[in-house]
Formats: structure tokens, C-alpha cells, sequence
């Protein structure tokens, strides 16, 4: 009886030991408190942002070998920001999906793009995006019998994401950016499912960037180097419209199909697009009332 | 008298009234004479055969209506080329208006904006064509001959960039 | 240790409990060997996990078009079995069906392991999981009321504290031999009722109210996930409790089981009616959105990785169906056990991965990926299952002998059958018109 009740113990106890060691990763790095108990951007006092960035911008000097600031500059006031997108100068070359990978430091390797950009034949139902094909490779574009639609954060002031995500992660700023604050996210990709667009992407593994290629010039709610398991999304290069400068897709595009401003100014060229062009926007019938236009000027 | 004075002021008032009620106007860049903006990137025109006086001065223009094969033979002219040919728009140093008005190579946008008025008025207001610069302060425009070649002004198609990885295709390498 | 006390001392819960919890050590070969298999399934997925932590939720097979798969549908069907532990309590409580009433017990602990391996499937298909206090009220930041999220949070740990009480309660009284208290434990049971109805309703919910789905955005989702949650909770509990009465001294009469198989009947005829009125809207009205349905019975295309198994989990379910509904034979233990299986199977399929992968194909932007779960996300998926098991079979272990009064009776030995039974003690309680 007492060897049967020794061996049972000793097995149970060793089979724990085993499991318990082989858990255990190799080589765990020491724990960022403060990283991990860091509040929401939100909830943060101005002495906290500071902190927090200082922080922030140091990691990220120390993993990408390379100065890298990041700003936590506010909305202006009285600006709202609405895009415009041409149709019928889109000629799906697809320079504004690299420009914004390289504004905006995203992840090459898993590659990860904020804008896709979608081909359909002229003469085919189009309007329900079923038929959308986004993998083409011509060897020159535009192909004739075709036009081409990208697709990127639609702005709406009624977002879905920010409807479901549990943590308020995601929110609108007052200048009508849906910005992610990457440090708050869990990576539960609720907004992933609820946004109609497909316009968030979710970091599946630790972003990977060319040394050389980072962009040291970024926004806290924007284009900073952000780690694996979090949503991130087109947030209109947060760091340069804050700053005045047109976002990098509408600077890169080669045929001026991108058209971007105030909607609160009366003078903006958006404004004057959507009072002289036929706007529309993609699935208006889910009534979340997008800031992005489509139109076709000719 | 008086009736006609208020006749003539109620008229003024209306006719205010309709034309405060036209909605928003074009935008007026300050400080100029037409409604053009300012911030232009200029164009280089071609050093080579710039200006046309250089060859012109001693050789006469012959305005039969033809194919060139002595001279300017690199430029083939896929430009409503049924309706026009290079006399019908160049002038001496200048360009030629169909009025017959002529303007300098740096207003180049005003012989364009005579056949395309509408892109024209979306040029200068913003919504044709790319600017750079600040949306909130100096934009800089672009010139029309900066982004079309104004002898062959289609787009040439271009190769796109590459495609996305397609999402099977994306956790290679990281996989055990 | 108190269980060897003489006579006189009465057993004291705490006595009880520890005395139950050393048997929990205690077993046969064929136990130790089941626990092996259960630690060996769990280590794998610890390990497995691991290498997911390190990098990154790319060792899945989702990806930004499909962005959630097999764990959250291992989620959606767990949350499904908890919630049919009330199928146990309505018999047993409102319509006083004393066969069933006794084992009560056994449908809450099913429902606290599934509440426990719900949690667990989220904490894995999270990209952060360290960051899940961010969800938690005053020191995170909850969207509520906006989230859904959140309401089944609450929803879910609320279940599980209910259920909680509910078995310690009974444990507590069976324990010290005394009887359950009326007042005490009628409004929990009534409140059981509807928070288990909520729990699956607000899961659907979650899903339902995303336009963005057109798959999930139709009012037939939560009715759906009713029906199919209590005909497939009530099948598993055929086949646990079959268990239980196989390897310990629990008396399980057939008359429980057979009126268990028979409400199935009823809910998986619900849940047919269900998927006829589904079908039928898509496929008749013909418009875009009929293409996830589309792509789950018959393909899209050269696309059709699902097609097999929802015609097989179809069919499994309308064989259990049939055999559920002919008396003759569901009261044949093997042909019920044989529809129990299936119907686990066939809802495991169909509201698994048969409802979560066709919301996302085609998505938003119309592209068809297949999403097929990577050996990884089954290992630790298996593992989870593999750690719920062992929870349940602890927790069994630990009650069976409180429950059968074998350690009531002072002495670590059978009990005697005539006064120490839960079929005596339900009697004695009828006579005094207690619960």
C-alpha cells in the first residue's frame, strides 16, 4: 500500500514538474511594469503622455537603432477632415498603398497594407464590391474594360469599430481621425469583424521594418512602431495633417485622384467636390455615415 | 421721381439678393488679375529647342498644313490633330489663343483651359491635378504641361506595383 | 484527519470537504490514466500556446480576412453547452420531475467547465492577452453599455458565479446532511433560468448586430443559437452522466434520461424549423448575401472546404433527430447514445466553424480566403478541452462521494443504500415539500 501511494505521488509530482519546466519559454526577458500598467491615452494627464513617450520613444530607438520622435500633437480646432477619391483617374498603380506603408512604418514581412485597392470590369455590377479582385498584376495599368477602387478607413462618424471594441481602445478624435491607441488594444478584433469596409488590419506577428526604412516622424495615435497582437489602421498620417501637410497618398498619387481637406471650411477644395461633383460612398445603406467620397469627374 | 428711385433701389435689392443667393462662389486667390492660383510649380520648357526663335529668326514659317520630316520630327502630335496642327497654337515665342491673343509659355494653362474649361475651373480650385504643400495654407499647383505632355496629353499606361500577398501565402517562415 | 472522528462528532463541512478532496488523489488505474492523457493533452497545448505568445497569433490560420476561427468557435459552442444546464433546471425545479431533479448538480458543474473553457478560448485568441485587465471595471476602461463584449462578460462571469453557489450550496448541505433551505436556493434557480437564456442571447447578439456580416445580421442568429445550444448541452449531458453512473455509485435512473433525449427532440426540431427558415430567406430572395450560405452548402466557385462537413453535421443531426423522437428507440441506451454523439458532433460543426468561417466569406471587400485551422490552433484547442475535462472530472470526483454520503458516513466505505441515497433524501424532502 505505501509503495503503491509513493509512486502515484511521485508520478503526479514529476509529470507537473515536467509540464511546468517545458512551459516556461527560454531566455524570458525582464517585465515592463510600467509598459503593462499603463493607462488609456485617454485617461492620461499631459505629464503622463510625456512620460509615456519618453518611454516609448526610447524602446523604439533601442529596437529600430534609429531616433525616433513621436508627437501627441492635438486636433486643431474647427477641422474636420473629409477625403475625396476620383474614379475616373484611378489607375490602380498602387504607388499610394507603398507611400503609406512607408510613411506610416507598417509591417513588410507579414506584410501589412492600410489601403487595398480593388479592380472591376467596367461593364459588370460593381456597386456590392462582390466581384472586387485585388491581387492583378498587368504588366501596366490601367488595363482597358476595367476601373479601380481603393479602399482605405472611410472615417465614418458612426463607426461600428468604435461601437464594439470592449476597451475603447479605438475612438474618434475631434478632427474626425478613428485612431487605435496600440498600447490600450487587447487584440480581441471585434472591430475587425464589425468594420464593413475591411479597413483594419491586425499585427499576426512582430512587425518587421528594413533598417533605414522607418520613418522617425510619428504620432502617438498614428504611424509609431507598434508591437504584434494589435489592430492599426489608415489614420490619414495623423502626424502630417496635424501638422498641415497633405497625408502621403495624396502627395504620392501620380494622377491626382486623391483630394483631401477641411470640411469645415467653406473654402476647402473638399467642400467645393462635394457641392460640384456627384459624391457617393460605399455602403451608404449601413447608414455610418463615411467622411470618404468617391466620385467620377468625368 | 422718388417712385423711380425706389423702383430703382428695390431692383438693386433683388437682383443683390439673386446674386447672394447664387450660393458659393469660386474661390479668388488675392493680389491677381483672374482667378488663378498663385503657388505654381513651374515647368521647364524643353532647352533644346527653347526659344523658338533660335532656329525661327532666320527660317519662315510655312503654314501648310503637313507632317514634318526636317525638323521637330520627335514630336507626334496625338492632340485633336484632325482638327489642328503646331501653327494652329504656337506663334513665335509664344502660344497662340484661337482668338488669336497670344500668351507666354509660363500661362501655358490658359491655351489649355480654352478647349477644357471645366478641368480648367476644377484645376483652380483645387480638385484636378495634384498640390502639395499645406491644405490648410500655401498649396502648391502643378501646371498642366508639369503632368501631361501637351502634344501626346493621354496618360501613358504605367506598371502598378505589386499585388498584396494573399493571405494564405503570408505566414511563411513563421509557421513551425 | 475528522473522517476517521468516531460517531459522536458530527462531520463538519470542512471535514467533509477535505476528506473529499484527498479522494480526489485517490483512484484506480483506469483514473490515473485517464488523467495522464488529460495532463499530456494540456502540456502540449501549454507548449503550443507558448510558441503562439511568442509569435504572434500568426501560428493561426486567421488572418485579416478571416480574423476570428476556431477558437471563437469553440467559444460560441461552449457557450451554448452552459447555457443548456438550464434544460436540467426547468424539469427539475418548475415541473418538479423528480428523475431529473437529482442531478441538477452534475448539469451546473457542465456549465461552470463550459463558462471556464469559454474564458479560456478567449484568452487565447487574444493578441494581448496580458492586457485583458483592460476589460475589467475601475481599473480598465469598458465600453458599456456599446460593447457587447462587455454585457457577455458580465453575462458570463455572472453565470458562473451563479452556478458556483448553487453547487457549493448543495455540496455544503449534502455535506452536513442537512436539507437544501427553500429560500435560499428557489430565487437563484429562478434567476438561472433567464441568465442562461441571456448568456447564449447576448453571445448571438455579439454577432447579430454587426452589419458588416450579413450572415450574422439576420434575426434568425440568436433563435438559432437557442435551439441549437439545447438540443447539443442536454446530448452531452446524456453521455457525462452515463459516465458518472458508470464509474461511481451514483444512481442515474433511465426515466432522467430518457425525458432529457426527448426535449432534444423537441429543440433540434426547433433548430431544423430554424435552418429551413434561414435557407429558404437567402436562397429564394437570391441576393448578394446569400453567398456565405451559399459557400457553406454547395462552395463559391473552386471554394468549398466547408461543404462536406456541414452536409455530414446536417446529417447527423437529422438521424439524432430521429432516433430522439421515436420513443422506441431513444429508450435503447445504445441508439441513444449512438444520436447523443451525433448531435454533439453535428452542432459542434454547425455552429462552430459552420457559423463563424461563412461570416467572413466572402468579407467585406469580397474576397473568398479559407480559413482552415492550422495543427496549432487544434492542439491548443485540444488542450483546452483537455483542461476542461480534467476540471470536470475533479470536480465529479470530488462530489460523487459527498453526494453518495459515502463520507457522511464517517467511514471512507460504501454507504449504506437505505438512508444515505439522494433518491431517499429527494423523497424525504418531497414528504416536507422542500427543494
Amino acid at each position: 500500500m505505501e509503495k503503491t501511494r509513493v509512486s502515484r505521488r511521485a508520478f503526479t509530482k514529476g509529470l507537473a514538474l515536467g509540464l511546468g519546466a517545458a512551459a516556461v519559454p527560454a531566455g524570458a526577458a525582464a517585465f515592463d511594469w510600467e509598459a503593462f500598467l499603463q493607462k488609456r491615452f485617454r485617461e492620461m494627464s499631459e505629464e503622463e503622455v510625456a512620460r509615456t513617450i519618453r518611454r516609448l520613444e526610447r524602446d523604439a530607438a533601442r529596437r529600430w537603432k534609429k531616433e525616433i520622435r513621436i508627437s501627441a500633437a492635438k486636433a486643431m480646432p474647427g477641422v474636420v477632415f473629409g477625403y475625396g477619391l476620383d474614379l475616373s483617374k484611378c489607375i490602380g498603380c498602387r504607388r499610394c498603398v507603398y507611400a503609406c506603408v512607408e510613411e506610416n512604418n507598417q509591417s513588410r514581412n507579414p506584410q501589412v497594407q492600410w489601403i487595398s485597392v480593388l479592380r472591376f470590369r467596367k461593364d459588370e455590377k460593381w456597386s456590392d464590391l462582390e466581384g472586387a479582385e485585388r491581387y492583378y498584376e498587368p504588366p501596366a495599368v490601367p488595363e482597358p474594360g476595367f476601373f479601380y477602387l481603393p479602399v482605405g478607413c472611410q472615417l465614418c462618424e458612426k463607426s461600428p469599430c468604435i461601437k464594439v471594441c470592449p476597451t475603447g481602445a479605438t475612438w474618434r478624435e475631434p478632427d474626425g481621425i478613428v485612431v487605435v491607441d496600440y498600447n490600450w488594444c487587447i487584440g480581441c478584433r471585434y472591430c475587425m469583424a464589425a468594420c464593413p469596409f475591411g479597413a483594419r488590419r491586425f499585427n499576426w506577428a512582430e512587425p518587421t521594418i528594413p533598417e533605414g526604412e522607418v520613418n522617425p516622424d510619428t504620432h502617438y495615435l498614428g504611424n509609431r512602431p507598434r508591437p504584434k497582437g494589435v489592430v492599426e489602421k489608415c489614420t490619414l498620417c495623423i502626424h502630417r495633417v496635424r501638422a498641415g501637410r497633405y497625408p502621403a497618398c495624396v502627395e504620392a498619387c501620380p494622377v491626382g485622384a486623391r483630394k483631401f481637406g477641411n470640411l469645415l471650411d467653406p473654402g476647402s477644395e473638399i467642400r467645393y467636390l462635394l457641392d460640384h461633383k456627384r459624391v457617393f460612398r460605399l455602403k451608404e445603406d449601413l447608414n455610418t455615415r463615411p467622411k470618404f467620397f468617391y466620385f467620377f469627374s468625368a | 421721381m422718388k417712385a423711380a428711385l425706389a423702383t430703382t433701389v428695390a431692383a438693386v435689392a433683388l437682383l443683390a439678393g439673386m446674386a447672394a443667393a447664387q450660393g458659393p462662389t469660386e474661390r479668388v486667390t488675392p493680389g491677381t488679375g483672374d482667378d488663378v492660383p498663385t503657388l505654381l510649380v513651374p515647368h521647364a520648357p524643353s532647352s533644346k529647342n527653347f526659344p523658338c526663335s533660335k532656329c525661327h529668326r532666320h527660317v519662315k514659317p510655312n503654314p501648310e498644313k503637313r507632317a514634318l520630316d526636317l525638323a521637330h520630327t520627335s514630336i507626334s502630335l496625338r492632340h485633336a490633330e484632325a482638327q489642328r496642327w503646331c501653327l494652329d497654337c504656337h506663334e513665335g515665342d509664344r502660344l497662340r489663343l484661337p482668338n488669336g491673343e497670344l500668351v507666354d509659355y509660363e500661362r501655358s494653362y490658359v491655351l489649355c483651359g480654352q478647349c477644357h474649361g471645366t478641368v480648367f475651373r476644377d484645376w483652380k480650385v483645387g480638385i484636378h491635378g495634384t498640390r502639395t504643400g499645406a491644405w490648410n495654407g500655401e498649396q502648391y499647383y502643378r501646371v498642366c504641361v508639369s503632368c501631361h505632355d501637351a502634344h501626346q496629353p493621354r496618360f501613358k499606361p504605367i506598371a502598378p506595383k505589386p499585388a498584396p500577398i494573399r493571405p494564405a501565402d503570408l505566414g511563411r517562415g513563421f509557421r513551425e | 484527519m475528522s473522517t476517521m472522528a468516531t460517531t459522536e462528532r458530527p462531520p463538519t463541512m470542512v471535514s467533509v470537504f477535505l476528506a473529499a478532496a484527498w479522494r480526489v488523489f485517490k483512484g484506480d488505474l483506469r483514473y490515473y490514466g485517464w488523467l495522464a492523457v488529460l495532463l499530456a493533452l494540456i502540456g502540449l497545448g501549454v507548449s503550443r500556446y507558448v510558441t503562439q505568445l511568442e509569435r504572434g497569433l500568426i501560428t493561426t490560420a486567421m488572418r485579416d480576412q478571416v480574423s476570428w476561427g476556431f477558437y471563437i468557435a469553440n467559444f460560441t459552442f461552449l457557450v451554448g453547452i452552459a447555457a443548456a444546464a438550464v434544460l436540467l433546471v426547468i424539469p427539475a425545479y418548475l415541473y418538479q420531475f423528480k428523475p431529473i431533479r437529482e442531478i441538477v448538480l452534475f448539469g451546473e458543474m457542465v456549465a461552470i467547465t463550459a463558462v471556464v473553457m469559454c474564458s479560456l478560448f478567449i484568452m487565447v485568441d487574444l493578441g494581448q492577452p496580458a492586457r485583458f485587465w483592460h476589460l475589467l471595471p475601475v481599473i480598465g476602461v469598458m465600453n458599456f453599455p456599446s460593447s457587447l463584449f462587455i454585457w457577455d462578460m458580465f453575462a458570463l462571469s455572472g453565470y458562473l458565479v451563479i452556478n458556483a453557489i448553487l453547487v457549493l450550496y448543495a455540496l455544503w448541505r449534502l455535506s452536513t446532511g442537512k436539507e437544501y433551505r427553500l429560500a435560499f436556493i428557489f430565487p437563484l434557480i429562478v434567476l438561472s433560468i433567464p441568465w442562461a437564456v441571456s448568456i447564449h442571447t447576448i453571445t448571438a447578439f455579439l454577432y447579430n448586430g454587426l452589419p458588416s456580416r450579413p450572415f450574422w445580421n439576420a434575426s434568425i442568429l440568436a433563435p438559432r443559437f437557442l435551439a441549437s445550444a439545447f438540443c447539443s448541452g442536454p446530448a452531452l449531458m446524456l453521455i457525462v452522466l452515463q459516465v458518472i453512473r458508470r464509474f461511481s455509485a451514483v444512481e442515474i435512473e433511465n426515466k432522467a434520461l430518457f425525458k432529457i433525449a426527448e426535449l432534444v427532440a423537441y429543440t433540434m426540431g426547433v433548430n431544423f424549423l430554424l435552418l429551413t427558415a434561414e435557407i429558404f430567406k437567402e436562397f429564394y430572395s437570391g441576393s448578394v448575401h446569400m453567398a456565405p450560405l451559399e459557400y457553406l452548402y454547395f462552395g463559391l466557385g473552386e471554394h468549398g472546404r466547408l461543404v462536406p462537413w456541414i452536409w455530414e453535421a446536417t446529417a447527423f443531426n437529422l438521424i439524432a433527430f430521429l432516433i430522439f423522437l421515436v420513443p422506441r428507440l431513444r429508450e435503447r441506451l445504445l441508439f441513444l447514445n449512438v444520436g447523443a454523439v451525433l448531435i454533439v458532433l453535428g452542432v459542434y460543426v454547425e455552429k462552430g466553424v459552420g457559423l463563424i468561417v461563412p461570416g467572413f466569406i466572402p468579407d467585406t471587400l469580397g474576397e473568398i480566403y479559407e480559413y482552415w485551422p492550422t495543427p496549432s490552433e487544434g492542439i491548443i484547442a485540444a488542450g483546452i478541452w483537455a483542461a476542461g475535462a480534467l476540471l470536470f472530472t475533479l470536480m465529479v470526483k470530488f462530489t460523487v462521494p459527498i453526494y453518495t454520503g459515502e463520507i457522511r458516513a464517517g467511514r471512507a466505505r460504501v454507504a449504506e443504500p437505505s438512508d444515505r441515497t439522494p433518491g431517499a433524501l429527494a423523497a424525504s424532502d418531497a414528504e416536507t415539500g422542500r427543494t
